[in-house]
Formats: C-alpha cells, structure tokens, sequence
C-alpha cells in the first residue's frame, strides 16, 4: 500500500504546511491538477478568484504588505505567467513576499515552443528574489519551503515556483520541512558592534541630526524602537512614502514625508542637518533629487539589512549592516539624551510656509471645483485617521499619502518603486482581506483604475467592503501636471473621455454616487463609510489641481515649487 | 571615473540558471563581459565563475554586491590583475604546408613557449597559454601563415592572497547552522 499522493496535492499540502490559508489565482491548462485538488481543500486553503492575473499580484501584494504575511499567487503557464510579471517587479522594487506558482506545460515539451510555454524563469530571474522550475513531484516541498523562507526573509521579496505539468501528476511521498537554512543566503546578518559604536558616537556628536523612516522599519516591525531612539535623542522623524505609518502622523518629532511631493521641511532640512540617519531605506531618486546635491554637508549613516543598497546611490560615512529593529535597539543605550529645540524649529517655520503657501489653498478652499488634497483629508478625518490608505499611482497617490494621517503602523499600501497604474484595486481588495477589520479607503484616479477595473467582478464575488474614492478629472493628471510645467502646456494624450463609474459599479453591485459639488462632498463621505459593503464616491475633480509642493526631477532636494510659479526661499527658515 | 580590466570571481551552488542571473546584472548596467569561464572550485559541489569587464571601480563594486546578493551565490570578489595570477589558453590552426616552409619555425615556437598538439597533412594546431598580450603577440606572428581558426579561452584566475575567503565563509556558515542561528 503506498502512500504516495499527487505532485498537485503536494503543493497545497505544503502550502497548508506554510501557514498559507488564502490565495490568490486563475485556472488554465497547465495548472488544472492543481485546481483540481484545491477542490478538496477549499476549508482550510480559501481560493479568491481575480479577474485577471495582474491582480491576483497586487492582491497578493496589499495582502502581504498590511499583514506580514506571505501573498500568494496560483496562476497558469504562459499568458497567465506573463501577466504575473508586473506584480513580481511591483514586488521586487517594494520588498514585498509573495510566492507565485505558475504552471508550466510538461517536462518532456519544455523548449518546444509547445501550447502556453514561456520561459517563465529565464523571464522571471531578474525581476524576483529566486526563481525556480519544478520538473519532479518529489522537489515540490523542497522547493515550496525553500520559497516561503526566501519571501519572507532578510529583505523580503517575490519567489517563482514554475510548476511541469507531469510534476503535478506524478506521485511522490509527502513529507513536509520548513527551511531554515540557505548556505549561500544570510537573511539576517550578525550587527557589528563596532558599527553600531561608530553610528552612536555620530549621533552623540551631532547638532541637527534627522531620522529617515523607510519600508524597513516596518517590515521589521520596528516602529516602537525608532520612536525610541527618536525621543531619547531628540531627532526629528521623516518618512518616505512606503515609510508612511512607522510613526504616528501626531508625533511631535514626527516632521513629514520626504520626496519629490514631500513636505517642505524634511526636504530642505536634507541639505541643513550634519547628520542623516537613514533606516531601511535605499535613497530612491525620487527621495534625492540630484545625488550630487544631496546631503553633502551631512554625515551619511546607512541602517538596511541589505547591503547592496549601501554607496549605492549616495555614499555612506557609517553603515550598520542588519535587520533595523535590532540595529535600533542595539543603538538605543549608546545614545545619549540630547535637546534639539533650535533645529526642531526650523521644520516648524518650513511648516508654516506649507500651510500658507500650499496646504491652505488645496485642503480649505473656500470655492471653486473640488480639489484632491481636500478629499483625501476629509476622508481621512472621517475615518477617525484609523483607516488603511491604498493608492494607485499618480497624483491620488501623493495627494492621498500626503494628507492622510496614520495612527497605526502599517496604514498605507502603494506602489513606490515600480510606480504601477492600476496597482491600487487589487491591492485594496487585498489589504481588505489582509486586515477585516479594518476600514480600507482606496484613492484611484480615472486612469489607473480602468487599467484593472476588472476587479470589481472579485469585489462583486467576495463581497469585500473597499471604499472607493475615484478623483476623476477626465485627464491623466500627473502627466498633464509635467506637461503644463515642463512642455509647454501641449496635453498629448493626457485627456480622457470616461463611462460612467457610478453605472458601471452599480453593474457590479456596488453602490455608487457621484460627488459633484463640495457641498455634497461631506455627507458622500459619510454615506460611504456607513455602508456595509464595498462603495465608489465618483469625484469631480478640478483637472487643472496640481500636486505641490514640488522638486521638479533631477533637481537638487531643496529646489522645491511653491506653485507653478513659486519657489522655496531656504532663506526664509534661516 | 577611470576605466580597467577589472577580474570578478563567483562562488556559487551548482543550480540550473545561474550564468543567467550573474550575466544580467552586467546587462541592465550596460557592461560587456570581455570573458566569461566556469569550472569547479577547490571546495565540492562548489562552482566558480572568472569574468573580465571593462568598468570603473564604483560601477563594479555595485555589481559584485549585486551578484552577491543572488541566492545561490555564497559569495563574489572584485580584483585588479595586480591581485591575482591568471591566464588563458589559445589555440591556433594554420595550414601545415605554410609552416613547412618556415625556416624559423623552431625559433617561433621557442620563443613564446608555445607547443604543437597536432600535425596533419592539411593542418597545425599550435597552442599557446599566457596573458592576452602574449598570445596575441604569437596571433600576429603566425598571421603571414593564414591562419584559419583562432580561439582563446576565457581568464582564469587565482587570488595571491594568503586568506581563502571562501572556505572561511563556509565554516562560519556552518557554525551558524550548528549554533542554531539559521533565521
């Protein structure tokens, strides 16, 4: 009598093994073994059916980023694994775990060009953190625990498990092991103490020392020993995007986010502190500006548990090589308590000029058509700053990121370093059925919510309460933001004629209002959290509403737009 | 930033794709690789990688640390040729009635300490090992004999260094294990 069960049954018996209790996926042809067993596994391993395999990624990937958890994708060969390619660079660029399965056809047709092959590794390889193909039933736990401990290890990324056909049929015994141990991988590297005396003593020196706070610190769950350090010491905290929620937004030394559409402060403050201390984090073009402006009157000190990223784009005087809760914790009784009152200041006077110059203008005006920054606080407020953000990209992303406030790690899911359109349904939809019990408010623009609107037909079959709220000025608005102050005004491409959304959503059983006027802004707002269920506020944006402040790209971070006309005087804070 | 030859050696476990994943890093960065060879290592089960690229310093350490960074790969190294002894191969195929012609042949073959692997009626495969340079020298010698093949092996490498890193990274690995300190 053998107990040999299916290479399909292997699979789900070792995701089952992993912790996994959901994923994400599509049938299709190389991967119906695999379905077919599901069938007789769906109350301990839940199947959420996309619409399109792009979304079962970003699915994946709002899941994994507001849980901890590992996002996982089952999808088909060829077409199907081609489409999951975004989402594994989306994955990649943001160090998100997600383990995807693609099925591939059989081994014996493997280079054949044979129906729905594509070399899914060759493809695959430089945009996942490994990538494997699966030819015999016998590798799959092998392979499945080795996946789940790359994902979410060190720093996390997306894994491939390109599955044969006859691997899924083929027979094998099942015994399941986790992986604990890489030879060739040190997910969690030992922290010199040396650097972290070096760095403590660069704090100690220091006179206008500054925090970065990026994705690391969450992924770490390092929030408590960030504020720590913070405190004792008396540093200024700012974020990047993804950093956004590792300190609450009503922190006193919380003084904002970093970037291009950054807060004033943070980004001049770059070029006046002596020291920077950045926390997993990778200095993203979009964070420096020129390189060759930035920071240069500052010592440089680098906290990431990967070390490619240190000198990469900016040279470092300290790095301290490690996970960043350790490294902070580590840091902690080194540093000695200190008071920073004239430089804390100075953030307060760039506030000032923010509230007045722009805030002020694009949260509380007093008429005119409604204006994206004004929504995204309204709703915030109204979810009592407890809600999770979810972004597409463009200008809803910063508008929405920049005048949200966080109160809870973990509140925001965007797609930073890929910048993908059409990320953001999906990763609602996910980061819905990642935190239940949390209100998700998913800030879209026209664009980028056509480019996988097909999920609303996961939102219809899951009942998931997302709340949508789509700033539609009928334009590709950031684009046309470049192109009235970069190109001469000339709108190529950038117009949009739409359905509409509030028809299309009631075709998908959710309910919907268009929001046309500020007066019905508020009690939209209301009506919309108060449903139990998914709802869409169809909002009519004034198309000609641009994102400030602003360093134009490839300037240096303190060259920053007012307005389209006004610049920052670093003068004024002096 | 100033250019040379720069010599990167890998070290990695024997997995199906990883010339693939090593070759791309110098692809996105727009770098061509001058030689490539792969062979074992010293160390069982353990491959080895010898690539040469024309780059500055800065662009190179990235990539070293990039390639490091690929799963399967235990660990990478940057050197200059004042680091490391190497050396490649060439071999040579010229017709054989041409050489018989050649009174200095003996001479030829001396002097850049070059060997003969077979003689034919039709042809000569002469071989020579040495630094680029030097197998090039013997490349225009032979020309007026109308070469008709030419290939030269990729560089091969060893560190003149007293310190084996590779070995030490293993056993500390393997300590780790033992200690427990796998997460």
């Amino acid at each position: 009598m053998s107990n040999k069960i299916t290479g399909a049954e292997a699979l789900i018996k070792s995701l089952i093994a992993e912790g996994v209790d959901r994923v994400f996926g599509y049938p299709g042809g190389a991967i119906i073994p695999v379905y077919d067993k599901l069938y007789d596994y769906t109350s301990q391993l839940k199947h959420i059916l996309v619409r399109h395999e792009q979304g079962a990624t970003h699915a994946a990937q709002g899941y994994a980023r507001v849980s901890g958890r590992t996002g996982v994708v089952i999808v088909t060969s060829g077409p199907a694994a081609t489409n999951v390619i975004t989402g594994l660079s989306d994955a990649l660029m943001d160090s998100t775990p997600m383990v995807v399965i693609t099925g591939q056809v059989a081994s014996s047709f493997l280079g054949s060009d044979a129906f729905q092959e594509t070399d899914v590794v060759g493809i695959t390889q430089p945009i996942t953190k490994w990538a494997y193909q699966i030819r015999r039933p016998e590798d799959i736990s092998w392979a499945v625990a080795r996946a789940f401990y790359i994902a979410q290890s060190g720093r996390p990324g997306p894994v491939v498990l390109d599955l044969a056909k006859d691997a899924q049929t083929g027979l094998t015994e099942w015994v399941h092991k986790k992986c604990t141990y890489i030879r060739s991988y040190i997910p969690y590297p030992r922290i010199k103490a040396e650097d972290v005396q070096a760095v403590a003593k660069l704090i100690n020196e220091s006179q206008r020392p500054m925090l970065i706070s990026g994705h690391g610190v969450m992924i770490s769950g390092a929030e408590k020993e960030l504020a720590n350090l913070a405190e004792k010491a008396d540093i200024p905290v700012t974020s990047t995007l993804l950093g956004l929620s590792t300190i609450p937004s009503a922190h006193p030394l919380y003084k904002g986010m970093l970037g291009m559409h950054g807060n004033i402060g943070p980004n001049v403050n770059t070029n006046r502190c002596d020291l920077l201390i950045a926390v997993g984090m990778r200095f993203d073009d979009r964070v420096t500006g020129d390189t060759t402006k930035y920071a240069r009157q500052a010592k440089i000190v680098h906290i990431d548990i990967d070390s490619s990223e240190f000198d990469k784009n900016i040279k470092t005087d300290a790095t301290i090589h490690g996970d960043a809760r350790e490294a902070l914790s580590l840091l902690l009784p080194l540093v000695k308590e200190a008071k920073h009152n004239e430089w804390l200041e100075t953030f307060a006077r760039c506030d000032e000029v923010e509230q007045e110059k722009v805030v002020k203008r694009e949260v509380f005006p007093e008429s005119g058509p409604m204006n994206m920054g004004e929504v995204a606080y309204k709703v915030s407020k109204a979810t009592g700053d407890r809600a999770i953000l979810v972004t597409d990209v463009g200008q809803n992303q910063m508008f929405s990121s920049r005048y949200f406030r966080y109160t809870e790690p973990r509140s925001i899911v965007t797609s930073g370093g890929l910048g993908t359109m059409g990320f953001g349904l999906p990763a609602a939809i996910g980061a819905k059925m990642g935190a239940p019990d949390r209100t998700v408010c998913f800030f879209t623009g026209d664009g980028g919510l056509q480019m996988t609107i097909q999920e609303l037909g996961t939102i219809l079959e899951y009942g998931t309460d997302v709340k949508i709220i789509l700033l539609n000025n009928n334009f590709l608005g950031n684009v046309r933001q470049w192109q009235l102050l970069f190109f001469n005004g000339r709108f190529s491409q950038t117009p949009m004629i739409n359905p509409d959304f509030v028809q299309i959503a009631n075709a998908y059983g959710i309910k919907a209002e268009n929001v046309e006027t500020r007066e019905q802004l508020d009690g939209a707002i209301q009506r919309m959290l108060d449903h139990n269920g998914a709802y869409l506020l169809n909002v009519n944006i004034d198309p000609t509403d641009m994102i400030f402040p602003m360093t134009p790209a490839g300037a240096a971070v303190d060259t920053i737009m007012l307005n389209a006309s006004e610049k920052f005087d670093p003068q004024q804070i002096k | 930033m100033e250019k040379q030859l720069f010599t990167v050696t890998v070290f990695s476990e024997n997995q199906v794709g990883l010339l693939n994943q090593i070759s791309i890093i110098f692809t996105r960065r727009g770098l061509n690789i001058e030689s490539l060879s792969v062979s074992p290592s010293s160390i069982e089960g353990i491959h080895k990688f010898t690539i040469t690229c024309f780059s500055d310093r800065e662009t190179m350490e990235k990539v070293v640390k990039q390639i490091e960074k690929r799963i399967d790969v235990l660990k990478s190294f940057l050197y200059t040729d004042d680091e490391i002894v190497y050396q490649e191969i060439a071999l040579y195929k010229v017709p054989t009635d041409k050489l018989l012609d050649e009174k200095n042949l003996e001479i030829i073959i001396r002097r850049h300490n070059a060997r003969i692997l077979e003689i034919t009626r039709e042809y000569t495969v002469i071989e020579k090992s040495g630094h680029s340079d030097e197998t090039e020298a013997l490349f225009e010698e032979l020309k007026r004999y109308d070469i008709r093949q030419f290939v030269r092996s990729g560089r091969v490498a060893i560190t003149k260094s007293p310190i084996e890193y590779v070995t030490m990274f293993i056993e500390e690995q393997a300590r780790r294990r033992e200690e427990g300190i796998t997460e």
